[in-house]
């Protein structure tokens, strides 16, 4: 096979697109609400008895009671409703897949497909308690208590902030630059504009209690036996690290790469026209995080974006909203179809692809695809080696108040099995283990 | 379809007419209103000179729904703040150049024989079909001994009807205020005093709302409000009351009635000609929408009127006074029960929740949020129904003679009773 002299220049490059462009591509993906916009949707909702939504949503928000206090002009007040059991309500506001959360529960979708919009209605309280310089929570007095919080994730930061309200002294390690976790380094930029992410952090901290030590490594076992000689208790929100394997020729090729190091060069960098992207972008994989690399760079100037799945579309992590979104911005996802290998001359230029058997159709179908950028998102997993915890399929296995095999030490996020990749769920977890925590000390 | 109306012998091409308030305070106003095809204005009330001053400030003050529909107003405006002479010279303009239309005039001056002979004289004068008394507004004139002031008195309403009646040979309709008790007193006054009409309901005392910052109720004048007239779809229900409580009185059930409170569309008008009312006027909807509304109001009855082989208003005016009754008389044999469409059912729960908490534990809540009806406990309030989102879910099934009432144990039977044949009524004829 003759491939293109290598010499070529390489077509993944920056500035395919103006900087203004840019900047309205991304733009926050859903504006927010206006005030009368807010009392109108808020309307909508019926206030039913047992709400579905509720169950819906892993921190349980009292979804139709913070709706009722929007509906009558207290948004604040719904706030609160919201930050008392989510306390990162801001964000998930912002990235959570309502459409298969609360919104796909909503009654109203059943009756007529148009849930109430209940995202957008947390978002505009949590944004309104937000723009108030003060703190809404209290924290309680000093116990004297010290619990250490290894990750600075939605899970860390939920059960920091409840421990830190329950008047314990937490100190947050997180291994890299900027606290966050996912939701500063791992989500699409157009869902989390105007740094909130950070500033969400900040407001966060304002209850006081909580120090946050960045580029502080938590890596061994050893490590975590001495924060639980340290500290009162630990509670290991490590997300995952590692990258799951794809066994595939080619990987070694330039221009071939995971999605999660796209997606947060996109986050940290500067000037989004400084990214480079190719013609022809290829991602594989079938979640969030596919559909997320995919979009932004068919956002920042790519050609021809398309998602590779190996399995049927209904299989697909993403949820069908995610899907549409991704198709009405121009990303192609084809199913069934998997890489066999990346091929080029030092840099990929194609892929082999395999398509499977679809029903009704008779053997395979191999095609080649021209790539020159290729993203894995194929998912992660747990930094190996895991310590020396009992772990669920190469998780942390936790019992139902976030206390792992080691006393003294509890676990959230998405570290834990089986775990479902969602921040929101995280913050339960989070929220959840301090609870605990808080409890165990009243025993003691 | 013929919309001709003849309100005591004030003839115009339909029963639609706007009511004494803003809308009609001009002649500019007025043209506009008959060229959009209004029957019929009832010109802003009219007083002696000098002339009333309004305030600089607010004079509306509002009661919202979600999306800000109107749903009710409220007004501290006076009457008429221009020269007499004005209005005279424009009404005559106007029923000169709209002769089909109906021009009448509301008037209110003080409690004196010789101030209504005097205005009543000059308003012959402008060729006008007839007088509304405003015996109706509950602020500002009320405070000067007009408006309310004498509504909420029969005795002076028969007086000054009587004073009015010997001066001029117009038709003489006296405007109502429903801030009153029973409605059916003033009524019966004006009939006395000689009234060729009643027209109703005037505002309703109302402070629509008070600002959590301020502290002031709304609209608010330098720091400080007052109590102004209620109306717009709000009232409408109490209006209806109030029409259908003189058309079913038997001292005044051949007394015309202009029906008037909170309507907003065709349905509404036809609501109150069917208790009774003879025309209807409209002023709040008008003042939410523009003058266009009349287009619908008069296709839409019409339209209704047809599917009925109605030919005429004289039609069907009326045919709903006789299904109105009193409370005694209403059929205690008659049974329903509320049934759930689970096809239809969106399990919002609202039905169980407002049942439970409210009334009779009478909805089962199952396990996959499915809502039955317990016949057992079921009184047929109807809550159920009023409060479910999706029309027609929940309805109201008859229990046909013979059927088992599971509440009371007892089979329907296909005879009346009503409370005067109760045994637990002391007064019953059968005890």
């Amino acid at each position: 096979m003759a491939f293109p002299d290598a010499i070529t220049e390489d077509s993944v490059k920056a500035g395919k697109l103006s900087s203004r462009q840019i900047a309205l591509n991304f733009t926050d993906l859903h504006p927010p609400l206006d005030e009368h916009q807010a009392a109108v949707e808020a309307a909508r909702c019926y206030f039913c008895y047992d709400a579905p939504c509720i169950a819906a949503c892993p921190t349980e928000i009292d979804i139709p009671l913070f709706i009722r206090q929007i509906a009558s002009g207290s948004p604040e007040t719904a706030a609160i409703t919201i930050l008392e059991s989510n306390i990162l309500g801001g964000l998930c506001a912002r990235v959570c897949p309502t459409e298969s959360l609360c919104e796909e529960k909503c009654v109203r979708q059943v009756a007529e497909e148009k849930p109430v919009e209940i995202g957008l209605l947390q978002r505009f309280a949590t944004d309104r308690i937000m723009a108030r310089s003060s703190h809404p929570f209290q924290r309680q007095p000093a116990t004297g208590r010290s619990v250490a919080v290894v990750g600075a994730g939605p899970a860390g930061l939920a059960c920091a902030h409840r421990l830190a309200m329950k008047g314990h002294d937490v100190s947050v390690f997180e291994r890299r630059t900027k606290s966050g976790g996912v939701n500063e380094y791992g989500i699409a930029a157009y869902k989390v504009v105007d740094s909130f992410a950070e500033r969400e952090i900040e407001w966060l901290l304002g209850i006081g209690g909580i120090a946050i030590h960045t580029n502080a490594p938590v890596e061994s076992y050893k490590d975590v036996l001495r924060l639980r000689e340290d500290f009162d208790a630990v509670f290991l929100g490590l997300g995952l690290g590692a990258f799951n394997s794809l066994m595939v020729e080619g990987l070694q090729l330039r221009n071939v790469e995971y999605a999660v190091d796209f997606i947060e060069r996109v986050r940290q960098a500067e000037e989004l026209t400084d990214i480079a992207v190719g013609n022809d972008v290829v991602v594989i994989g079938g979640g969030m995080t596919a559909i997320d690399a995919a979009v932004q760079s068919k956002l920042i100037g790519a050609d021809n974006v398309t998602i590779l799945y190996r399995g049927d579309r209904s299989r697909m992590k993403a949820s069908r909203y995610e899907q549409q979104l991704a198709a009405h911005k121009g990303v192609k996802i084809v199913a069934n179809a998997q890489a066999a290998a990346f091929r080029g001359n030092g840099r990929v230029e194609e892929i082999k692809v395999t398509r499977s058997a679809v029903a009704g159709r008779d053997g395979l179908v191999a095609e080649r695809l021209p790539a020159d950028q290729v993203f894995l998102a194929i998912g992660q997993q747990l930094v190996e080696p895991p310590l020396k915890l009992r772990t669920e399929r190469g998780k942390i296995a936790v019992d139902s108040f976030g206390r792992t095999s080691l006393e003294g030490v509890w676990a959230g996020g998405d570290c834990v099995a089986p775990g479902d990749d969602l921040s929101v769920t995280a913050v339960a977890q989070g929220r959840d283990a301090a609870e605990d925590i808080h409890a165990s000390f009243g025993e003691s | 379809m013929n919309l001709q109306s003849d309100f005591c012998g004030i003839r115009s091409p339909n029963p639609f007419w706007l009511a004494s308030a803003p809308p009609t305070d001009k002649e500019y106003n007025v043209r506009r209103a008959f060229e959009a095809g209004w029957g019929g204005v009832v010109w802003k009330t009219l007083g002696l000179d000098p002339h009333i001053v309004n305030v600089n400030g607010p004079r509306y003050g509002a009661v919202w729904g979600p999306d800000r529909q109107l749903m009710g107003l409220n007004n501290i405006e006076l009457i008429t703040d221009r020269p007499l002479a004005t209005n005279l010279a424009e009404i005559k303009t106007i029923k000169r150049d709209y002769p089909d239309r109906a021009v009448v005039v509301s008037l209110m001056v003080p409690c004196e024989e010789c101030a209504w002979t005097e205005i009543l004289g000059q308003i012959e004068e402008t060729g006008a079909d007839g007088v509304e008394l405003n015996f109706g507004c509950p602020h500002g004139m009320s405070e000067r001994g007009m408006g309310s002031a004498v509504g909420q008195v029969p005795e002076y309403i028969e007086m000054v009807t009587r004073w009015v009646r010997n001066a001029t040979r117009m038709p003489v309709i006296v405007k109502l205020t429903p801030n009153i008790t029973d409605i059916k007193y003033p009524a019966r006054a004006a009939q006395q005093g000689g009234a060729h009409a009643v027209s109703l309901i005037n505002t309703l005392s109302s402070i629509t709302s008070v600002d959590l910052d301020s502290f002031c109720p709304e609209p608010a004048i330098d720091g400080k409000g007052t109590h102004g007239g209620y109306c717009g779809p709000a009232v409408k229900p109490i209006a209806l009351n109030m029409v259908a409580e003189i058309a079913r009185d038997t001292q005044t059930a051949n007394l015309p009635i202009s029906g008037i409170g909170g309507i907003t569309t065709w349905r509404d008008a036809a609501e109150f000609l069917l208790l009774g009312a003879q025309n209807v006027q409209v002023c709040t909807a008008a003042m939410t929408f523009g003058f266009k509304i009349i287009d619908e109001m008069t296709a839409g009855l019409s339209l209704w009127m047809r599917d009925k082989g109605f030919e005429s208003l004289d039609d069907f005016v009326g045919r709903a006074v006789g299904n109105v009754t009193d409370w005694q008389y209403l059929n205690l044999n008659f049974v329903t029960k509320a049934r759930i469409d689970q096809d239809l059912c969106i399990k919002c729960g609202r039905c169980y929740a407002v049942c439970e908490d409210t009334s009779h534990q009478a909805i089962a809540m199952r396990q996959d949020r499915t809502f039955e009806v317990i016949d057992e406990e079921c009184v047929a309030c109807n809550l159920c129904v009023n409060v479910c989102p999706v029309q027609d879910c929940i309805t109201m099934e008859q229990l046909r003679p013979g059927q088992l009432d599971l509440r009371t144990g007892r089979v329907v039977t296909d005879e009346r009773g009503d409370w005067t044949q109760h045994p637990n009524n002391p007064m019953s004829a059968s005890a």
